[in-house]
């Protein structure tokens, strides 16, 4: 049998890869998105995946911060928009997670600035070039919010057990819609106060929000420390939230399957030695 | 216990660390939120190198760059040649390089002194000149006692 | 004589601006002052939550600036207080364009001849509701956390504020002694030189404050609360006198262990 051997044969076009694109909001400011972001991301990319984080608070960009990459940062979101720098030239590495890269927001431009279609192809391009763009939202419902969840189909809705917060989450579930897929992580647990009945528990919280439940981090000082050096816990080994962290990412993954854990309170035991870190 | 046996080994608390950072990149922010001054700096800047060389006044750039320990400013100022002999600088304070390729750089002192260490100008390409400051007064450093790096590749002086 | 209007802000969302709000203006009722608070963060409306008025809101800002009933008829007045504490609410289905700092500052203008002080409730951020929140202000309480990210975002308010010219006083809120002195948060001190404002408080990190957000009641009312006390102090303060601020101590070993917090 004569093979043709003038033309090799065709391969089919490779598929287009599109990675994940995850905007992680809240509406109610300061319950831990952009630590939320900062970890998640790095224990995504601690596994191997590649992963884009891009902060879309233009005017109070902290995810570098957090990160510890804020000295790193050369070129922001709006560069890159209107034609002033490379999105290559803008990505931040970190050496730690070499998988991992930051897009940094403008600190003295202002969220009206960001044109939202061009902001979905950037989001666009970089879901071609990474497994994961996670999108740190700011805090409200207004044009800021509004550019961050245009390009997303998932979102992470972080909410404290405090009823301010709930609310507002509540309100982002409402705007957020039908077609994203929503899931929840609550924040700053304190299993001390649920008990004594002065704080919501997660069932309570979920019983408003009724969104599948990704993660519960308790609230602990270690959180503070880690972004005062700008270091997140998922990237630490012996730290319980950093291995809270960790299964929420295994679960974003799939490759976790576990129900999250409830927090418990600290032993006895804990409380004398200074708590698990 | 496992804070103390960490408290030991590494001793440096994370609010130094805090406050360290947080002291650059509000430096950083703050450059980054006042371009007049920038750009009253930059013609200052430019007038006081042109005193000793002819340079392209208008391909200046200065910018400025956060980095590990301080805040530089990065100027780039093309120099076209050197002033004809017979003009010759005007005295005044000694400038701080001689105009020679590979002059090596003062080294850092342990008292705060003059802010600026040029590097060696040699032609055609400008170097950076390295400027620490703190926030709330543009240029000037406060007199504070710091423990300074001895300077290395790049002649930086560095915040202790 | 017109009232004294105070925007309370933060750049950063979560620092505490809406309970500081609330307490604070509870806590100058308490001492006689006829006081009202607006809520400006339209669309995401929490003073009132926090309060515990919520289910007595008929008429809110939006409304009365678009003329759709009297500015009267949107306040809520507090009956813990008598006549003394009003709040405006926002409203929870519009956004924050809804109103324009004109209109907002006219707003103001007209609570200031009703009341001795008007405290306004300021949204996270620096878009157009932290431009219409300070729009009716003379005078502003920036509220930040011993954070990184806190410290930063008050920064960048800290300048806004100054190229407005209004004078800026600053609380330290959710301070932690027992981590300031292991090094592991930065102290009030290490705060204000950073920040180079002047201190109005000092508010410890306090389980209190989510109890009584969670029942909607101002820790005024629950007297022998350590914070009752700050806030009272504060409110001194900001009444003109002259309060030492009362260093804090970090917990006993004992009440570590029994995990209780500073206070």
């Amino acid at each position: 049998m004569h093979e043709l051997r003038d033309e090799a044969p065709v391969a089919p076009p490779a598929p287009i890869k599109r990675g994940r694109a995850i905007v992680v909001t809240s509406g109610k400011g300061g319950v831990g998105k952009t630590t939320t972001t900062a970890n998640v991301g790095a224990a995504l990319g601690a596994t191997g995946a590649t992963v884009a984080l891009v902060d879309a608070d233009v005017g109070l960009r902290n995810l570098d911060i957090v990160l510890g990459l804020e000295s790193r940062v050369r070129f922001h979101v709006l560069d890159v928009l209107e034609g002033k720098a490379e999105l290559d030239d803008a990505l931040v590495s970190d050496k730690r997670v070499p998988t991992m890269k930051l897009l940094a927001a403008s600190q003295t431009r202002e969220k009206d600035d960001v044109d939202t279609q061009a902001f979905r192809g950037l989001i666009e391009r970089l879901r071609e070039r990474f497994d994961y763009v996670l999108i740190d939202c700011p805090a409200g419902i207004e044009t800021g919010f509004q550019n961050a969840i245009v390009a997303a189909d998932e979102a992470i809705v972080v909410c404290t057990p405090e009823v301010s917060a709930v609310r507002d989450a509540d309100r982002v579930v409402g705007l957020l819609g039908e077609r994203v897929s929503i899931r929840l992580i609550v924040n700053r647990l304190r299993p001390a106060l649920v008990r004594r009945g002065k704080m919501l528990s997660v069932d309570d919280v979920n019983a408003i929000l009724r969104l599948p439940l990704l993660g519960v981090i308790a609230d602990e000082p270690g959180v503070i420390v880690s972004t005062n050096k700008g270091e997140p816990l998922a990237l630490d080994v012996a730290s319980a939230t950093g291995d809270a962290y960790r299964k929420i990412a295994g679960r974003i993954a799939g490759t976790d399957t576990s129900a999250p854990d409830i927090p418990r309170e600290a032993t006895f035991f804990e409380k004398f030695f200074g708590g698990r870190r | 216990m496992i804070d103390f046996f960490n408290r030991l080994f590494n001793p440096k608390p994370s609010s130094a660390t805090a406050r360290e950072r947080l002291r650059l990149v509000l430096l950083s922010d703050h450059l980054a939120l006042a371009p007049d001054v920038v750009e009253s700096l930059k013609l200052d800047l430019i007038a006081v190198i042109s005193k000793y060389v002819d340079v392209d006044a208008a391909n200046c750039d200065v910018t400025f760059e956060q980095q590990d320990r301080a805040v530089a400013m990065l100027a780039n100022i093309p120099i076209l040649g050197m002033k004809p002999a017979d003009r010759k600088p005007p005295a005044g304070p000694a400038a701080p390089a001689a105009p020679s390729v590979a002059q090596a750089p003062e080294p850092p002192s342990f008292t705060d002194s003059a802010p600026a260490t040029v590097a060696a100008i040699h032609e055609p390409v400008a170097d950076a000149v390295i400027i620490e400051a703190v926030p709330g007064s543009p240029v000037a450093p406060k007199p504070r006692r710091r423990r300074r790096r001895r300077a290395s590749v790049t002649p930086a002086p560095a915040a202790g | 004589m017109s009232a004294r209007r105070i925007v309370i802000t933060s750049g950063k969302g979560g620092v505490g601006k809406t309970t500081t709000t609330a307490n604070l203006g509870a806590t100058l009722a308490s001492r006689g002052q006829r006081v009202c608070l607006v809520d400006a963060d339209i669309g995401l409306r929490n003073l009132d939550l926090v309060l515990g008025l919520e289910k007595r809101i008929v008429f809110d800002l939006v409304e009365v600036v678009e003329g759709r009933c009297q500015l009267r008829q949107a306040l809520i007045k507090d009956k813990r207080f008598g006549e003394l504490l009003a709040i405006l609410p926002a409203a929870q289905t519009r956004d924050k364009t809804a109103v324009s700092e004109t209109q907002f500052a006219t707003v103001i203008d007209s609570l200031a001849e009703m009341f001795d002080y008007v405290f306004i409730d300021c949204p996270a951020g620096i878009e157009h509701g932290f431009r219409n929140a300070i729009a009716g202000a003379r005078e502003a309480i920036v509220v930040t956390t011993p954070e990184v990210s806190a410290i930063r975002d008050a920064d960048r308010v800290i300048g806004k504020l100054n190229e407005k010219g209004l004078p800026i006083r600053m609380i330290v809120n959710r301070i932690r002694p027992d981590m300031v002195r292991n090094g592991d948060m930065l102290s009030v001190d290490d705060v204000c030189e950073i920040l180079s404002i002047e201190l109005l408080g000092i508010v410890p990190d306090d389980e209190d404050v989510i109890d009584t957000t969670n029942r909607g009641e101002p820790l005024v009312l629950t007297p022998d609360s350590k914070l009752a006390a700050i806030y009272d102090k504060i409110a001194r303060r900001l009444e003109g006198d002259i309060v030492p601020f009362t260093p804090l101590a970090a917990p006993s070993f004992l009440s570590r262990l029994l995990g209780r917090k500073a206070g």
